[in-house]
């Protein structure tokens, strides 16, 4: 887990510094089963590329999109998402969970 | 999150040196505390706490809520010795997600036959120890029972502060080798963070049930704090 976190932290580094507008999401909370732990990173760009993940693929889009508003207005938000069972079979979950992603601009 | 404090955390990782970043979510403000820094800081308790269990989490402070994302590097686990033990304890130590490296420069014993998966070092330890970056987030286990490898492996892990430090052998034995250590230089306090007889006491026969009660006590050391791992 820690090897991957250490990837995608350089990752925002990296793009930042090479002028790019960046956002880090956070899970910082997770209940029921969540499919990746607290402390799991995703970084995005405002062209929407990311690496990382903070919920093996359920939420991603979704974090994007908030991700590049959040890289425009310069203020965090807390988003939170249910993966509701349906779902969560589709992508291979086991269960549904709920789950909620700090989001912030790198600046 | 501002590419300074950013720059900053991705030093002190690449560095091998844990940090925790607090963040206030609502509020969205954050600060670094390098794990140098946590003995002085206000929430030196539950950052301390959380290090140790290398876990970050949401908490309940005095400043409200805030989030605490821990950096802890991986451990290693550096073995002299590539004996019977070894041959459990190595493994044991993979599973329990440590880089494991075992250094042992009889040629017969260091043989990757023997040890499927695991880097083994056939080198004395002053030129294996070096390049490993042993440091404080390396458990160290002396098996050889040969003061030729194991003593000079000894002194390194203890100048280099590693979080668990044991060494095979009986009382007797360890008597030996803390007059051995003493007479090279080593102080008493140093010579007292060795663990010997090695494991937790839980009556291990086997190689294999020594090796569990190694990992075990490694274990306590990692995750329990200082002054409670020593009344057990």
């Amino acid at each position: 887990m820690l090897g991957r976190d250490e990837d995608i932290l350089k990752a925002a580094e990296d793009w930042s510094k090479a002028g790019r507008g960046v956002a880090l999401a956070t899970v910082v909370e997770t209940w029921g089963s969540a499919p990746r732990p607290v402390g799991s990173n995703l970084v995005i760009d405002e062209e929407g590329n990311f690496l990382g993940s903070v919920s093996g693929g359920c939420v991603e889009g979704a974090v994007v999109t908030e991700a590049i508003d959040v890289i425009e207005s310069g203020k965090p938000k807390t988003l939170e998402f249910g993966v509701a069972d349906e779902t969560a079979w589709k992508v291979g979950l086991s269960c549904g969970g709920t789950i909620r992603v700090y989001v912030e601009k790198v600046s | 999150m501002k590419l300074d404090l950013l720059h900053t955390l991705n030093a002190e990782r690449a560095a091998r040196r844990a940090v925790v970043v607090v963040t206030d979510t609502e509020a969205g403000t954050q600060r670094l505390v390098k794990a140098a820094d946590v003995a002085k800081d206000p929430l030196a308790e539950v950052l301390d706490k959380r290090l140790r269990m290398a876990k970050s989490g949401m908490e309940e402070t005095a400043q409200g809520r805030m989030f605490l994302t821990v950096h802890v590097p991986s451990p290693q686990l550096v073995i002299t010795g590539a004996v019977h033990i070894s041959q459990t304890l190595a493994p044991l130590g993979q599973m329990l997600d440590y880089d494991v490296t075992i250094v042992d420069p009889r040629t017969a014993f260091a043989t990757p036959e023997r040890f499927p998966g695991v880097k083994v070092l056939a080198e004395w330890p002053d030129a294996a120890l070096p390049p490993l970056n042993v440091d404080h987030y390396t458990a160290f286990v002396a098996l050889t029972h040969d003061p030729k490898i194991d003593d000079p492996a000894l002194m390194h892990a203890l100048s280099r502060d590693c979080f668990y430090i044991g060494a095979l052998g009986s009382r007797k034995t360890h008597g030996r080798r803390l007059e051995r250590l003493k007479a090279q230089g080593v102080s008493d306090a140093a010579l007292a963070r060795i663990h010997a007889p090695i494991g937790l006491a839980i009556g291990a026969v086997s190689p294999a049930e020594i090796a569990v009660s190694i990992m075990a006590e490694i274990t306590m050391r990692l995750r329990v704090k200082q002054d409670k791992a020593e009344a057990a």
